[in-house]
This record gives structure tokens, sequence and C-alpha cells, in this order.
């Protein structure tokens, strides 16, 4: 098992290298450039090429761009440091660590939302399979799919705002000073962010469900005697579930999309919102950073995944070698 | 030998309902009994129905699409099917236990084989907790596994099918069952690997003086282990009595040509083995008279508009068949 763990520790090293090369390159493809933007919101420069120059010096993004990659990975492998923003000259490390814990907790209350809700309406919906509550279920998860999580945040702080003067809360009271607070504020954000996930989780456990259900263990769970209940829950249940743990690997690049859009919607302060501005500002520093952050976050998870999915599954445990 | 009945099937009739509305019958008034310590055998070829009266004694027909119309199946003298189902998951798995075709497939991949072995005895709540893995161990020594104290912890993927259906068996003996159904337990598995499975299932049986019904479609198999036999066709049961004599002396057609279809060590004669000719039979459009009249190489003009009943003849032994079987 360490071994194996460790050869896939030292997998990722490749993936990171060329993840973070195309990060810094896309990034500049883009059109539109800092030094326009700085120019341009600053009542005191003109937009001549000597400026320019000078800006441009000032930044380091007069080097051609190879130097300038080896430099920025070279200050992020040895010093932990993605560089400052073009635009506030802060440090972007310092931003994201700060914001972090937003982000963070919308993330996870999103999946943690997204289970609880569609886990038990899959197994419901694959035992009662073509009942009317299956179709229920089934029709909420379609709407899910459907309805855009930007849309129906909109909907969620406009509405109770034009019809009782009462909005969700966003207001960030610290975990420290009143937990129950600051959970609040995350509360719809998640649960919206959560129905989309909902959807695609209950019609995988749903499935899966159905599959298992049909498997000759189950018969022999049932030619022992074993009430329904436990058949279900003891021998199907754990079966059913070992795909949807993947499912939940692959939510994580799609909620990190989603908290952008949400913390914009609910004005939370977390590391979407610090993304947003800097795709605005066309901040490079800020942008690289967070996008260089996601990608190690997502293939970590996705390696977490893997081997907890061999805790679940004895077959996968013994075939590492 | 006690003669004391343990299991008294009368008229079972097992449908199911298809797609288009129209039912099938899959076991079709059929009646026999297991008397305490036998061996019976059930053979006939692929979808007899020999499957369907297993599952119908357990009570494990999937409604819908299958529903037991009628029938009476008495299991030491209790009507099983006027039970409760609370009474009839009481003794499913306790003292009437099933071992299935698929043993790659029927093991549950996630759980450990000890614990699977050890389920029935603890919900049928004849153990604790603590005792369930010492049972185990105990029961993987009786179906000759060895290093049975690591092997508990195992998981199925770590076995070989001949030593998952050993798993199977201890897991069918667990409660000390009366009855033991065995749903073609060798069908999956290696030629010699099937006659050592077959032997470690005649002698658990002889040992615990359990009854054992035998589901197989070789008919060498029902001669070397079996006490008594019932043929089925479909849905029915065309010729019963005691497995030596069948073997011996096939008095229906279609035994006989089950009979010429397996390989059989004793014939010298080196006569060429001679599949049944004409295609299985469709339930759904079975023909008038006799099932088997298509396929029969002896049918005479009753047998094609008048349905047999089982008739017992001489020396115990039962068909339903109009024609006489006559050698050319
Ligand atoms: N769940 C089901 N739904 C519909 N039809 C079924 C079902 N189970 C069995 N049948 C039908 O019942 C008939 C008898 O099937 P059964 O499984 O008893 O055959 P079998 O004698 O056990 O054959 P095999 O040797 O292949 O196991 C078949 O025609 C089959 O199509
Ligand atoms: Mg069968």
């Amino acid at each position: 098992m360490q071994s194996y763990v460790w050869r896939r520790l030292l997998a990722v090293i490749p993936t990171l290298v060329f993840a973070s090369m195309i990060v810094f390159l896309v990034i500049r493809i883009i059109p539109g450039d800092a030094v326009d933007l700085i120019i341009k919101n600053s009542p005191f420069m003109e937009n001549t090429e000597e400026v320019r120059k000078q800006i441009e010096a000032d930044l380091g993004l007069d080097k051609p761009i190879h130097i300038q990659y080896v430099q920025w990975i070279s200050n992020i492998v040895f010093r932990g440091d993605l560089g400052k923003s073009l635009m506030r000259e802060t440090s972007v490390s310092n931003e994201i660590v700060s914001r972090l814990p937003v982000t963070f907790w919308l993330g996870s209350l999103a999946i943690l939302f997204a289970l609880v809700i569609a886990v038990p309406i899959g197994v419901y919906s694959a035992l009662y399979q073509d009942t009317l509550g299956d179709h229920i279920g089934r029709s909420f998860a379609i709407l899910g799919l459907a309805i855009p999580s930007f849309w129906l945040g909109t909907i969620v702080v406009i509405l109770p705002a034009i019809l009782w003067g009462w909005s969700p809360p966003t207001r960030l009271i610290p975990f420290s000073q009143n937990p129950f607070s600051f959970i609040a504020v995350f509360i719809s954000p998640a649960l919206i962010l959560g129905a989309s996930l909902a959807a695609v989780t209950m019609r995988m456990t749903r499935t899966m469900m159905l599959e298992v259900l049909r498997q000759d263990y189950i018969r022999t769970a049932r030619a022992k005697g074993l009430r329904e209940k436990l058949v279900v829950t003891r021998h199907a249940l754990r079966n059913a579930l070992i795909p949807v743990v993947t499912l939940v690997g692959l939510f994580v690049p799609f909620v990190i999309g989603g908290t952008v859009v949400l913390e914009r919607i609910f004005d939370l302060p977390g590391v979407g919102q610090l993304l947003l501005l800097g795709v605005m500002d066309r901040d490079y520093p800020v942008i690289t950073g967070i996008f260089l952050m996601i990608g190690i976050f997502v293939i970590f998870t996705n390696l977490i995944v893997d081997l907890s999915y061999g805790l679940l599954d004895p077959k996968v445990r013994y075939q590492k070698n | 030998m006690k003669s004391e009945l343990i299991l008294d099937v009368q008229g079972l009739t097992t449908v199911f309902r298809m797609e288009d509305g129209s039912e099938i019958k899959a076991v079709d008034d059929v009646s026999f009994n297991v008397k305490s310590g036998e061996t019976v055998a059930i053979v006939g070829e692929s979808g007899s129905g020999k499957s369907v009266t297993a599952m119908s004694i357990m009570r494990l027909i999937p409604n819908p699409p299958g529903q037991i119309v009628s029938g009476k199946i008495h299991f030491e003298g209790n009507d099983l099917l006027s039970m409760s189902e609370e009474e009839a998951r009481a003794i499913r798995g306790n003292k009437i236990s099933m071992i299935f075709q698929e043993p790659m497939t029927s093991l549950n991949p996630s759980m450990t084989v000890g614990r699977q072995i050890s389920e029935p005895a603890e919900v049928h709540s004849m153990i604790t907790s603590q005792k369930a893995s010492q049972m185990s161990q105990s029961l993987l020594d009786a179906v000759r596994i060895p290093d049975s104290a690591d092997r508990v912890s195992s998981y199925p993927h770590e076995f070989s099918g001949g030593m998952r259906q050993r798993v199977m068996i201890a897991m069918g003996m667990s409660c000390n069952p009366k009855l033991i159904i065995a749903d073609e337990p060798t069908t999956a598995l290696d030629v010699t690997v099937q006659a050592q499975v077959l032997h470690l299932l005649k002698d658990i049986t002889y040992k615990t003086n359990a009854s054992l019904i035998l589901i197989t479609h070789d008919l060498g198999v029902v001669a070397r282990y079996a006490d008594r036999v019932h043929v089925m066709y479909a849905g029915k049961i065309v010729e019963s009595g005691k497995s030596r004599d069948i073997f011996n002396s096939p008095q229906h057609p279609y035994t006989l040509a089950l009979m010429n279809s397996i390989p059989r060590l004793s014939n010298q004669k080196k006569e060429k083995l001679k599949p049944i000719r004409g295609n299985p039979p469709d339930l759904s459009k079975l023909p008038v008279g006799c099932s088997f009249n298509p396929r029969c190489d002896f049918a005479i003009k009753q047998c094609f508009h008048e349905k047999p009943t089982l008739t017992t003849n001489n020396r115990y032994q039962s068909k339903a068949c109009w024609a006489t079987i006559n050698d050319k």
C-alpha cells in the first residue's frame, strides 16, 4: 500500500509541471492586457510607448516569456511565493490563504448537502422504481440539472427581498465568534450549488442501486432470511455507493467553478471573488496563482478519491501491484 | 432410513407475467416430496423450471413479474405458502438453505467471507457476534478450506470458483438446516472440482442428516448422488422414480434423450452422443397435447391432442407419456 501511494505521488509531479505551464501561458493569450488597464485607470499616465515600457519593466513583463515562467515557478517552489498582484501590490499567496476558508466552507457544504439530499432519494427511487415517489424524485433531479445555479442564486437573493424585504445573510461573522452565524451565511449558496450536484448524485445512486439489486449476491442475502431492510443497507448500499465516491472526486472542479459564481452573487469574500477581480484586471499573478492552486487541489483530491476507493472496494486493494 | 416427510410439494404452479401481458407457467402443477435425510434430484434442460421450483420453495419468486398461483408446500408439516412473510423468513436460510449456480457472483464482493458465512446464524439469532468468527472458521474447516484462520477475513475475489462454492456450502450449513437446495452447484466449475464439491455436499448432508434437493441437468450426477429423481420438461414433471431405476431404464422419451446426450463412462459400445433434436420449448406457445411431442421419436397420435398425466407403473417409476419406448 505504501509504495503504491508513493508511486502515485511521484506521478503527480509531471502533471503539475504541465498544468503550471498551461496556466502560465493561457492567461497571456487572452486578449486585453494589464498595462492598458493600469494606464487607463491612472489619471497621471499617458498611453505612450515610453510609459508602457516603464510599466512593463516594473512588472517584469518585458522579459521573454520562458524567463518569466522560470522566475515565477522558482519563486513558488523555493519560497512558496506566488508573486504580487499587479493592481494592488498585495501578496497573492496571502490573499488566497486569507480567502480560502470561505471557499472551502462553501464547497464542502455544497458537497455535503448534495450527498445528504441525493443518496437517500436515489436509494428510495431505486427501491420504489416507477412509483409516484420515484417519478417525483427523478423530476427534481432533472430540474436540478437544468436550472443554472447563477439563475437560482439570483432568484434566492432577489425574490425574498422583493416579497418580504428579507435577504439571506451575507455578513461574515468569524467562526470563532459564532459558528452558527458563520455557517448560516453559507447555507443558501451551498444549497444552490449542492442542488446541481445532488441531481447527478441522485441519478448515479439510483442507477447503481438498481444495478446492485439485480446482482446474485442480493439473491443470496435474501435466501439467508435477511429482512429486506438489512439486504438493502448491509449488502446493496455499500456496493452501490463505491462509484458514487468517484463522482464526488469529479465534483471538485465543478464545485470550484460554482463557488466563483455563487461567491459573486452572495458577495462572499472567497477565492472565487478574487479570481473574478483578477480576470477583470488581467492581473496575471492573481489568476495564475489561483489556477495553480486549483490544479493542485484537483489533482490531490483525485488522488485521495482513488486511494479511498481502494479502502472501500477490496478488489482494488489487491490489484495495486 | 427414516421415511418421515420433510418437504411435500403439491400441485405447485408458478407463473410469470410477460411484457406483452401474457402469462407463462414456468412451473405447472408440480408435486413431489423429500424424506428426511434423502437426496432428491431435479433434472431437466435449461428453462424447464428447476430454479423456479426451488425459488418457490424459498418463497423468493420476484413479484412482479412472478407469482405462485396455486399449490401447497408443506415443510415439517406447515404450509410455507400460507405463512406470513415473517414466518417464512424465519425458516428461509435457517431450516431451509439454498446454494446457487453462480459461485463467482453469489458472494458479496465487499464483505469478508467469514462475515458472510456466519450471517445466517447471526440473523436467525443462533449465535452472538463474538462467536461468529469462530463459527465461520470451523465451517471453513468443515468444507475443507485450508488456513481457515486467515481465510475468514479474506474477500471473495481471493477465492477460486470451487473455493467459493465451498464457501457457499459453509454458508448454507451455518444454521444446521433440515433441507438444502443446491441449484446446479457445480455447473460453473471445472470437471475435477465438480466431483469434489458434490462429494463434500453429499458428505456434509449425510453427517448432519439433512435432506438435499440437487438440481442439475447431468443425469450422471443424479445416478451417483441422488436417491430419487424427478425429470422436468416445460414446467412439468414428466418422469420420476428411484435414480438407479431411471438411469437403468428410462421410461419417458425425454429422459432417454437426456441420457443419450451425456457422455457415460460405462458406455462400452462408444455410441455417439446425440443432442436432443429440436429446440427447447417456448413456454408461451406450447403445442397441443404433450409438450414434448415436436421433439419426440416415439410420439403416437394421442400425444398430439391429449396431455399425458403422471401415472405410476411398475416398480414405483412414474411417467407422463402415452407412448412406449421401443428400441428401434
Ligand atoms: N424473473 C423471471 N421473469 C420472467 N420469466 C422468468 C423469470 N425467472 C424464470 N423465468 C422463466 O421461467 C422459466 C423457467 O426458468 P428456470 O430458471 O426455472 O429454468 P431452469 O430449469 O432453472 O434452467 P437452467 O438450467 O438454465 O437454470 C424460463 O422460461 C424462464 O424464462
Ligand atoms: Mg436454473
